[in-house]
């Protein structure tokens, strides 16, 4: 009984990755181009049905399209910041709620027109159903191991560009003070566009695990942006690390609510949530 | 310059009392069909007024108020169904209910600053209606009908149902639009038209902006907790899918406001309007609709922020409904040196 436990809660552990990797692009997005996104749950989505659509319909290997996912949503997410959401970025928040709430029904219900109302998911070879054991009756998924695995990699390759590198730091520079930047002749609006494009790569990472592990339908984005948007207040302003412990508090949260009924999954991650950010509004690791 | 400017906005406002009236004397010219697509535009008409109020006015954006709409559903549900409360106190009932749903959701997501406000209320209404579906005795993930004596209590046909409702209807929308104009003429008003000009300026001079925009918060949401139950009482039903419904009560209600004018009082007439007309024309489009009225909205937003009024107001000399404050006229003579 203990070891079914056991195995549970590290299953919930690595959820948790998988949430990170969804909030790690709302973490950029707030924390850099401080606007919250209201259509990322719903971009993850989109990306899902497209990895899906080059599996299924190009017949391509998953791993094949997921690497060919990366440049496509770097460079999507990019020309989405410079053709749309630069016009908003900075000026309020009433045109940036509306503008990705806006894009966020069209997402929704283009997918919806194209790939109807289903529920869908990307089979991969088999690779989602296999488990290793590590003794002594403890058994872990593959997948979800890859994805915590893959989760901890891209948080720490991002640190390490925002912390160690150039580009980085003009990055950070960009958050602190947008204005300042531009004086120092910094190029803004470009400065965007990569964060914007680093946003896509989560995504692309984010989305191929998604569409492989769970079912995703077009209307499941909400459901996604709202992990995220928690995920990201949980872990406080500025901070990538955060990311996956409030990852993992949510996705422990909703494991332990699911060992009490089904239907208690959502709710439990939710009220988890509310509590934690009663206790302590500002999150678990903010830097600012 | 087809009509001199003062001209222009005395027939817009000749035509808003048309449309007033006509929708005053609705119950004796139109059938019970019309009635009830009058009964949904008002519905549609009143929540807009409420969350332009919220986020035109007093600048809380919350994207959660289809959590309101529900919980008063549930609300009148609990309380004409389960306590057996006659109709006017189950409508009560819904009011308090709804004004303790918004407290609740305010003191949760107060913190909380702009976007993250929105989506906090979003999380909090995402909560309120999982929350909901866990009581069997409000018929958990697939709802309850309104039992059949307690729609007889409305009217023993359907077309005097259709009548009471509307008129129910109608009252509180009309309360709502004159509240709303009334609390924008007095010092909330005031204060909230400084904090929107700029909000550390209003607060130095002694505005109390926090009181200003709780204010507001708890004026709007026991109204939108009553309007809940009018339109689970107009649906007949109650359900987690249509008393909570995001498209039905928030992004439907997002897109009347803006596309119509944010910030104003008659922009919402406008947009109710503009939907209902689009609605009836591009219905068939399915999904096509929601992508259309999704990038009208950006469109809007990117060209036109103050929306169709905003547009309209540029050939006005006034608002229709005027809500500036003018200095009060002296009558002592100039003090002349």
């Amino acid at each position: 009984m203990w070891m079914s436990i056991l195995n549970q809660l590290l299953q919930g552990v690595m959820v948790g990755g998988l949430y990170a990797l969804f909030a790690l692009g709302l973490a950029i997005s707030s924390g850099i181009l401080r606007f919250v996104n209201v259509a990322h749950g719903d971009l993850i989505v989109m990306v899902s049905y497209l990895f899906l659509s080059l599996v299924t319909g190009l017949g391509l290997h998953p791993l094949l399209a997921a690497v060919l996912l990366l440049p496509l949503c770097f460079g999507g997410a990019w020309l989405l910041q410079r053709v749309l959401l630069h016009r908003v970025v900075g000026q309020g928040v009433l045109p940036v709620i509306l503008v990705t709430f806006g894009l966020s029904v069209i997402v929704q219900n283009g997918l919806q027109g194209v790939y109807g109302a289903d529920t869908r998911k990307v089979a991969a070879l088999g690779f989602e159903s296999a488990t290793w054991s590590l003794g002594g009756g403890v058994n872990i998924g593959a997948l979800p191991l890859t994805i915590f695995v893959a989760a901890v990699l891209m948080i720490g390759g991002l640190d390490r560009f925002l912390y160690r590198t150039r580009r980085g730091a003009q990055l950070r520079a960009i958050a602190d003070d947008v204005q300042a930047a531009s004086l120092v002749g910094l190029p803004t609006q470009r400065l965007y566009g990569l964060a914007m494009g680093l946003v896509g790569l989560t995504v692309a990472v984010a989305a191929s695990f998604m569409a492989v592990w769970t079912n995703f339908d077009p209307s499941a984005g909400p459901n996604r942006l709202l992990i995220a948007f928690e995920v990201v207040v949980l872990a406080g302003l500025g901070s990538l690390w955060g990311t996956l412990a409030g990852g993992i508090l949510i996705g422990l949260a909703q494991t332990v609510g699911a060992q009490v009924d089904t239907a208690w999954q959502s709710l439990a991650g939710h009220l988890v949530f509310l509590a934690v950010f009663l206790v302590r509004p500002q999150g678990l690791f903010p830097k600012y | 310059m087809l009509f001199p400017p003062h001209a222009r906005v005395w027939t817009g406002r000749l035509l808003l009392l048309t449309l007033v009236v006509s929708a005053l004397v609705a119950p004796w010219t139109f059938g019970p069909v019309h009635l009830q697509l009058g009964t949904q535009m008002l519905c549609l008409l009143a929540l807009a007024y409420l969350w332009n109020l919220l986020a035109g006015y007093a600048n809380i954006m919350v994207i959660g108020q289809h959590a309101l709409v529900g919980m008063g559903a549930y609300a009148f549900y609990g309380c004409s169904v389960l306590l057996e409360w006659p109709l006017l106190q189950s409508l009560l009932g819904s009011l308090v209910v709804g004004l303790l749903a918004g407290i609740l959701m305010l003191a949760l997501i107060f913190q909380l600053r702009d976007a993250y406000l929105a989506v906090g209320s979003w999380v909090v209404a995402e909560t309120l209606m999982l929350a909901c579906t866990k009581f069997d005795a409000f018929g958990a993930g697939s709802g309850m009908g309104l039992p059949l004596d307690l729609v007889k209590r409305l009217g023993r046909n359907p077309t005097d149902r259709a009548i009471a409702i509307y008129t129910l209807v109608a009252l509180v929308t009309a309360l709502i639009a004159v509240s709303v104009y009334l609390l924008m003429r007095s010092r909330i008003g005031l204060a909230l038209g400084a904090m929107r000009d700029n909000e550390e300026g209003a607060a130095s001079i002694g505005v109390n902006t926090v009181r200003a925009r709780i204010l507001c918060f708890l004026w709007a949401a026991p109204l939108t907790g009553l309007m809940g139950a009018l339109i689970a009482l107009q649906k007949l039903r109650i359900s987690p899918a249509s008393s909570f419904s995001m498209t039905d009560w928030t992004i439907y209600v997002l897109f009347i406001v803006v596309i119509g004018g944010l910030g104003s009082l008659e922009g919402p007439i406008l947009g109710t309007l503009l939907f209902f007309v689009m609605r009836e024309f591009l219905q068939d489009l399915g999904v096509w609709y929601l992508i259309l009225l999704g990038a009208l909205a950006i469109a809007v937003i990117l060209y036109e922020p103050k929306g169709l009024w905003g547009m309209l107001r540029r050939v006005l000399p006034d608002d229709l409904l005027p809500l500036r404050h003018r200095p009060p006229q002296t009558k002592r003579k100039p003090i002349t040196p």
